[in-house]
């Protein structure tokens, strides 16, 4: 067994940090750094050995760590994130990946009614640390089966703890931060936020990586753009889109701060209302369903703490409450795309 | 088979019905005239085991505290045959401050810890996660093993089959067990299932397949035998299906109207049966089955007053425990 000291806790990215990594590199890096100082954590799932995970969340694991560690499973999702869920109970610290998080249908039950309700149920005897890692998202036309984030039906459920990363420094870090965790953590990674070499990508999905293990802490928000006319509040590949944005309306003289929730469950509420109170002004940016949502849960966060934080009415950009279209033209109508933010921010901003 | 062995499956199986007799009495007691589900000191939906005992005894009589057992919604003579503390488990379904889970999770949703054992409400959804115990336990280099029970219902949920496809793949070391009471709440086996036994099924998984008849105690202690050896020597899971049987209600307050055989079942009670056979063997006279009565009695009833002389859990904890 190999150990290291658990390092200290980082917050935020370090700007001095030369080596820059894709967010899937630096994903699989915060996985093997763990495996390497504990051998109980172990990964399974459809693909995750010889190919790697399709959207490259494994890449190398299995040349690595042998197929004792790094287990191809039967497509039989039920069995094999129940099977995560079992050994995690025993000690182990298993990571069970769902390709995409649009197959949940076919095993939620053993994610909603046992993974999040054993510690509860137990009355905290028992403890399920174990991460499901899961592809989001959609914009390249794989149509309304393949391209949900969904992350707001997740974290509407009681016991699971929700992180999305954004950029390769968090992907490491909530990754490791997931891993050590006690409790059940799902690990929600965009496919457009991966730097994927056959996928259309944001330069911000590489990014500099220390390349010592570190924790981002799960349930702090970080702002990754300080502004004074309004906060977008957001999360996963819409940063991105926020912060292009941002930096086109800075031109306009425009002064945009951006918060990347980076997790939803917990929520960090105070970083988002310690914004909102010195912008006045709030845009939620969310590429999962408008209704019922997490953009609801932030003009809530604010309604009830002091709806008088606002100086003109927030405005949220989201899915609206239709499936994912397979068409360009009809899908990118309805993600939240740069031109919709620019627009929602010039409301916000003249009203 | 060994005369103590005998002596203990019959012991195991008093001390389960001297318990579900006591839940059904204290269950009851507070809900008359008129029967509200979720009033009393036991509240809530009860599904007891009456009948069932003899897999649970038979099964669990191969196990120790260090195998895991899943059990279903209808738990309590798995959780005493495979030795959970009688006071926890009745203060859970009282729930009480010192049940199995600080009464957060009730009589369907037992976790146990000291003896691995657990249970789901949700029909077949137990299997997966003893897949894992059992994965944990082997991947240790220990020849624990994981037994994981679902009633024949179950065999017809994807879980199931998910289940004994990846245990077999894998040789993991688990005994599936499957209860067939013959009933699926008010739906017969014979408008549920395609096979006149599941334990056929188990070909198609590559793994041996067994079917007890006639809710014999000793042919299950026989076939569960061979399944926990198997799995223990690393040669992978087996499935046993158990024709058994559900003496009450799906669950108390079940009028069973539906129910086309009950005129039978008070002459189907497998621990009358078995008593009869171990005083045909000489093993069992009047003296003794008054000893192994009172003796359950005695620890039941502690298990029911530690329950009820327990305190509530407090209002303002109910947020408590959701994380670790």
């Amino acid at each position: 067994m190999t150990t290291t000291e658990t390092p200290a806790t980082t917050a935020t990215a370090p700007t001095t940090s030369a080596r820059r990594l894709t967010t899937a590199k630096a994903m699989v890096e915060g996985i093997a750094q763990e495996m390497e100082r504990d051998p109980s954590v172990f990964y399974l799932g459809e693909d995750v050995g010889a190919y790697g995970g399709i959207f490259s969340s494994t890449t190398g694991l299995l040349e690595r760590f042998g197929p004792e560690r790094v287990m191809d499973t039967p497509i039989s999702e039920s069995a094999f994130l129940g099977l995560a869920i079992g050994a995690a109970v025993e000690g182990m610290r298993p990571i069970a990946e769902l390709m995409f998080v649009d197959f949940f249908g076919v095993c939620m039950d053993q994610l909603y009614n046992h993974m999040a309700k054993i510690h509860y149920e137990s009355g905290g005897n028992v403890r399920v640390p174990m991460v499901v890692t899961t592809a989001v998202g959609g914009g390249y036309s794989d149509g309304a089966q393949h391209s949900q984030c969904l992350w707001g039906t997740f974290a509407h459920l009681p016991g699971m703890k929700i992180v999305v990363p954004s950029t390769p420094y968090d992907a490491k870090g909530l990754m490791t931060a997931a891993i050590r965790d006690d409790n059940p953590v799902v690990y929600m990674f965009h496919k457009g936020v991966m730097g994927l070499p056959w996928m259309a990508k944001n330069p911000r999905a590489t990014g500099p990586v220390p390349e010592e293990p570190y924790e981002v802490p799960i349930g702090r928000a970080a702002v990754v753009r300080e502004g004074g006319d309004a906060t977008v509040v957001t999360v996963s590949l819409s940063v991105h889109h926020a912060l292009d944005v941002a930096e086109e309306l800075a031109a306009d003289g425009i002064d945009l701060e951006v918060v990347d929730l980076r997790s939803l469950k917990p929520l960090d509420r105070e970083t988002v209302l310690a914004s909102v109170a010195k912008t006045g002004r709030l845009l939620v940016v969310d590429e999962d369903y408008l209704s019922y949502g997490l953009s609801g849960e932030i003009a809530a966060t604010v309604a009830e703490t002091d709806p008088g934080l606002l100086r003109s009415p927030m405005r949220r950009v989201a899915v609206p409450d239709v499936p994912i279209p397979y068409a360009h033209p009809l899908e990118y109508a309805v993600l939240p795309t740069r031109d919709r933010i620019r627009e929602a921010v010039h409301h916000l901003v003249r009203a | 088979m060994d005369d103590s062995v005998r002596m203990n499956l019959y012991r195991t199986m008093v001390l389960i019905r001297v318990f579900e007799e006591a839940i059904l009495r204290d269950y009851h007691a507070d809900k008359r005239p008129a029967f509200d589900i979720g009033a009393g000191l036991v509240p809530g939906e009860m599904h007891l085991s009456a009948g069932q005992e003899p897999v649970a005894a038979g099964v669990c009589a191969h196990l120790t505290a260090d195998d895991a057992v899943t059990a279903t919604h209808r738990p309590h003579h798995l959780a005493i045959a495979h030795g959970v503390d009688l006071e926890k488990l009745a203060a859970e379904i009282f729930g009480r401050e010192t049940g199995l889970g600080r009464g957060r999770g009730g009589h369907m949703h037992l976790f146990d810890p000291q003896t691995h054992f657990s249970c789901s409400g949700i029909i077949a959804e137990g299997y997966p996660p003893a897949l894992g115990q059992a994965f944990a336990f082997r991947r240790r280099g220990t020849d624990r093993i994981a037994v994981a029970v679902t009633g024949e219902g179950a065999a017809n949920q994807g879980a199931f089959h998910e289940s004994l496809n990846l245990a077999a793949l894998w040789r993991l070391p688990v005994v599936f067990v499957v209860e067939d009471n013959d009933w699926g709440i008010s739906v017969p086996r014979s408008a549920s299932t395609c096979v006149t036994s599941n334990a056929v099924r188990a070909a198609g998984y590559d793994m041996p397949g067994e079917r007890v008849e006639d809710n014999s105690v000793e042919a299950v202690y026989e076939a569960a035998g061979r399944a926990v050896a198997r799995a223990r020597a690393g040669q992978g899971p087996s499935l046993i299906e158990v024709h058994t049987l559900r003496m009450w209600g799906h669950f108390e307050g079940d009028a069973q109207a539906y129910r086309t055989d009950l005129e039978g079942v008070p002459g189907r009670d497998p621990i009358a049966t078995y008593e009869q056979a171990l005083r045909s063997a000489g093993l069992l006279d009047d003296g003794q089955v008054k000893t192994v009565n009172e003796d359950a009695v005695g620890r039941v009833e502690a298990a029911i007053d530690f329950a009820k002389n327990s305190p509530a859990p407090a209002p303002e904890t109910a947020t408590d425990y959701v994380f670790a």
